[in-house]
């Protein structure tokens, strides 16, 4: 949601300044966004591929000889095509990111923010054939290996297996351990990926907090009694507007400003006055050149 | 609506419209792609980006609404790939992937190929000489399967048959160039990435295909069928040697550029190195289309021994023109 980049430690976060002089502090995508990117092309990949090998078989069945032939090779270049065009077809476009990509909004980037080139992509792409393809390939070679072997009550060799599991495993795990959460890929091609979610601009709550403003008045010394931090987790709290939470932090705040005005008022209304308040009191001080952390922040 | 009190609602309230028109516009592109744009509307974009951008800096100093700050963030990082951002075509990148890329990475790795060639060259000496020897190491090379047969025990004329089988019209031939191709291009793109390990799996696979070519080669020479054999396999083999030469240059020359990074840091080497030689793989797997379709299409339809090599010259002269003719250095 809007307010998840909250919860993004900052370690994930890298600086892009631009031309114009501007930190754009972009996000990295982290290792649950890359993998479920990864799923979600995967699946899109098989079901169509599946799909049109269905439809491949049933035209087979109609089809005079020499068309039946050129349909093979049609299939036989087709799926290598798809299988390693997916990614580079989707990621040359200017959004330079896979459906997957898009649907969990990250993208691919140059990882020294400039363009993004062709040979990049192709170079990140050409890799999941050793990250992947490849090892996955030997499993399944050594899976139809294994029940052949086990038919003829053969022993089943099990290094293959073990070893292709283990080259996968490196490669997969890859982006865990390194700062930049790149794959091997990206490592060769100079890419990373960070998230560009698309957001909505969502309703200032100070102009609620506003409106009610008239019926509360708070002293200085109630406002000086929280900071940035705090104003942001209050942010939140009313952005949710659990009934719950706003009786529990509504009752915090009063304990702690010593509120002791009528005790009937509704806990939304007092919050987002408290929010205003708090946040013109805050706002204040920032004009003036000092911005509070938070409540232990005494200056 | 009530007055607005606080300066940063303000602030937001007077540039609102501008994000959410630059929003509009950036949703737009990203459905539809630059070309759904009006003349007006593409140059607005940099202007409203620098706007948006200008926007940020200021909510960062001055607003403590994370709901703006947030949404500047994520806006100016969407126009930002816009404008900065490849806004050519997949075309035009094609394009410009065959006049310039291309020639250009193979050029730089000449060195590499020239260590690539060198290493099947040497495996290919030694495997033939050791064939020639004792024929018994032919089997070390080539398996049974593969062989079909063309092993030392064959009879002269069974193996000049198989050099110049017309295939009949059950055989089904294109799907065999197909297949080739598909096997072919795997291996490729194999000897590209395992160069990531250090060149070893590399030199390994190059030594591997030359140690068959030396192994045939000298079988066939036995026989005194080496000019027949040499027009079957330099058809196509002069595109399909080429490329596999090509595909274990990227990988050396990824290799070693992780090695021996020179005076960049090791991941900036290694992502120079690694689109050049991405670059030269992809090419790799275009050569290996046209070696499948000349491999069973050529081959299996032109059975005169000059005409073959005639098509393997052809074929020579086209690619190292194409690769190694001096271009100038302003076409990028």
């Amino acid at each position: 949601m809007s307010l998840s980049g909250a919860f993004v430690p900052d370690k994930m976060q890298r600086e892009l300044i631009t031309p114009e002089g501007v930190d754009l502090r972009l996000q990295l995508a982290d290792g649950g966004q890359r993998a479920g990117a990864f799923i979600i092309d995967i699946v899109i990949l098989l079901v169509s591929l599946l799909l049109i090998g269905w439809a491949k078989s049933a035209l087979m069945g109609v089809v005079s000889r020499p068309v039946k032939e050129i349909v093979a090779v049609i299939w036989t270049i087709f799926v290598f095509l798809a299988m390693n065009g997916y990614f580079i077809a989707f990621e040359l476009r200017p959004r330079a990111a896979t459906p997957g990509k898009r649907i969990l909004g990250i993208r691919v980037a140059a990882r020294h923010g400039g363009r993004l080139t062709a040979d990049a992509v192709f170079a990140r792409n050409a890799m999941r054939l050793l990250e992947v393809w490849g090892p996955l390939m030997l499993i399944l070679m050594g899976f139809a290996q294994a029940l052949v072997s086990q038919g003829r009550g053969e022993p089943v060799d099990s290094w293959m297996f073990l070893l292709s599991f283990i080259w996968m495993g490196i490669f997969v795990f890859f982006p865990l351990f390194n700062r930049d959460r790149l794959r091997a890929g990206d490592l060769l091609a100079g890419t990373w990926v960070v998230r560009a979610p698309k957001q909505k601009l969502i309703a200032d709550l100070s102009v609620d907090g506003a409106e009610h403003g008239g019926r509360f008045r708070f002293s200085r010394e109630q406002l000086e009694a929280y900071g940035v931090k705090e104003l942001h987790v209050l942010e939140e709290v009313l952005r949710k507007s659990d009934r719950r939470t706003m009786r529990a932090v509504a009752e915090r705040i009063q304990r702690k400003i010593a509120w002791t005005d009528d005790p009937g008022i509704f806990d939304q209304d007092f919050l987002s006055a408290y929010y205003a308040a708090l946040r013109q009191r805050l706002e204040q001080r920032l004009l003036f050149g000092h911005r509070r952390k938070d409540k232990f922040d005494k200056a | 609506m009530a007055e607005l009190t606080l300066k940063s609602s303000r602030f937001r309230a007077e540039r609102e419209a501008d994000w959410k028109r630059l929003d509009a516009l950036m949703e737009k592109v990203e459905k539809r792609g630059a070309k759904s744009l009006s003349d007006a509307e593409l140059l607005a974009i940099p202007v409203l980006y620098r706007a948006t951008l200008s926007s940020l800096s200021v909510a960062r100093a001055t607003s403590l609404d994370r709901g703006v700050t947030d949404y500047l963030e994520a806006l100016s990082t969407r126009a930002y790939f816009f404008v900065y951002g490849a806004r050519s075509t997949l075309f035009e990148r094609l394009g410009r992937f065959f006049a310039v890329d291309w020639p250009r990475a193979v050029q730089s790795i000449w060195r590499e190929t020239l260590l690539s060639a060198a290493i099947q060259i040497v495996a290919a000496v030694t495997a033939g000489w050791l064939v020639l020897k004792d024929p018994d190491w032919f089997y070390a090379f080539i398996s049974r399967d593969l062989a079909g047969g063309r092993d030392p025990s064959a009879s002269t004329a069974f193996l000049r048959d198989s050099l110049y089988t017309k295939v009949d019209g059950n055989d089904p031939l294109s799907f065999f160039a197909a297949y080739l191709f598909t096997h072919n291009a795997q291996i490729a793109l194999m000897a590209f990435a395992l160069g990531f390990a250090f060149c070893a799996p590399t030199v390994l696979i190059l030594a591997a295909n030359g140690c068959m070519l030396g192994a045939v080669l000298v079988l066939f020479a036995t026989h005194g069928l080496a000019f027949q054999q040499g027009g079957w396999l330099l058809i196509h083999g002069v595109t399909e040697l080429f490329a596999i030469t090509l595909a274990g240059a990227a990988g050396f020359r990824i290799g070693w550029t992780l090695i021996f990074p020179g005076e960049k840091s090791r991941l900036e080497a290694a992502g120079d190195a690694g689109r050049t030689a991405a670059t030269a793989a992809v090419g790799v797997v275009l050569m290996l289309l046209v070696a499948g379709m000349l491999e069973s299409f050529a081959r299996q339809l032109i059975t005169d021994d000059w005409t073959r090599y005639g098509v393997a010259a052809v074929t020579a002269v086209v690619w190292f023109g194409y690769f190694y003719w001096p271009r100038s250095r302003r076409a990028a």
